[in-house]
């Protein structure tokens, strides 16, 4: 039987990114400052938002769902951006 | 008509319309944001201005400010909700509206004068002026490009609910008209009921010829459903 994980602790990382069809001017103004730069051979540049939360201890499988609702209410905006949930134990 | 302006922290036109409704002869309350009451008979004004100092994105902490339960009531028993530039990208963030606002294309804040184009005059919002006619209105947004998927953009165009679009002083809508790179050169949006009103550009802040113009009066008058007395 497979225990139920539950942890003292939680940090949980949410990596917000525009979706590939919203135009990103800010990651695009960054490459070209790295061709002035002299930098070759970037095809891309894309910014997002790297979040970071501590977390009581509580059952990871309700956290996960508990992120997860934040994420799409608040921390990222579905209409233009996409989400990635990491959640380790021990915060 | 009385009209609620709610006062976010960080919002800077929240005076400027009061100013201009009372100039238009209209009851006008600053209603801060922790407050949670909106009068039935009330029109509410979300202001223009940096709500939370734009902090994750625009409008999306305002979204959850305490008298924003009561906007969402008064917009769905049919009162009239209006945003103006952060206003609108509250609305949005709120749901009260569909797509959303991002960076402008260009990437600069655009502080100017806008010639917009009324694209729908039947809406209470628009009823002061007539199918094609120009306004000259005050912009002053660094996220105002206005994106939405194919489908809402789609049902926003059949259902007329695009109310204004940039263009240049010609009336025409073209690429070099448009100051933030928005779909479909959108500057103003209604809600499928046509009482939810938002918009990039500042009609307060045309309403007194001292103020360059006075173009914005008939989006004011209108909202207080007095558009067609202009």
């Amino acid at each position: 039987m497979r225990a139920v994980s539950k942890a003292a602790g939680y940090k949980a990382t949410v990596t917000v990114t525009l979706k590939p069809s919203i135009l990103d001017p800010q990651g695009e103004a960054i490459g070209h400052a790295l061709q002035n730069m002299g930098v070759k051979g970037i095809k891309s540049v894309r910014i997002g938002k790297h979040i970071e939360l501590e977390i009581e201890g509580g059952e990871e499988k309700v956290l996960r769902a508990k992120l997860e609702e934040i994420s799409k209410e608040l921390l990222s905006n579905p209409v233009m951006e996409n989400f990635h949930l990491d959640l380790q134990a021990g915060g | 008509m009385r009209f609620a302006v709610v006062q976010f922290p960080g919002s800077n036109c929240d005076q400027d319309c009061v100013h201009a409704l009372q100039i238009l002869g209209q009851e006008a309350r600053l209603v801060w944001h922790q407050e949670t009451k909106i009068n039935p008979e009330e029109a509410v004004i979300l202001p223009g201005g940096f709500s939370y100092g734009d902090y994750l994105r625009c409008g999306a902490i305002a979204r959850f400010s305490p008298i924003m339960a009561a906007v969402k009531v008064a917009a769905e028993r049919g009162q009239v909700v209006v945003g103006i530039c952060n206003g609108f990208q509250i609305l949005c963030e709120a749901g009260l509206l569909p797509g959303a606002l991002t960076r402008n294309e260009g990437l600069h804040f655009r502080c100017e004068t806008a010639p917009i184009r009324v694209e729908t005059p039947t809406t209470r919002f628009t009823s002061a002026y007539v199918t094609g006619q120009i306004l000259q209105i005050p912009i002053a947004h660094g996220e105002g490009c206005y994106r939405a998927s194919p489908d809402v953009l789609q049902e926003l165009e059949a259902r007329q609910r695009i109310l204004f679009r940039y263009c240049n002083p010609e009336g025409e809508v073209v690429a070099e008209a448009n100051p933030n790179g928005s779909s479909h050169a959108i500057a103003g949006i209604c809600n499928a009921r046509g009482n939810v009103l938002g918009m990039m550009p500042h009609p307060e802040r045309c309403c007194e010829p001292e103020m360059g113009g006075v173009d914005g009066r008939g989006i004011l008058l209108g909202a207080a459903g007095v558009g067609r007395s202009l």
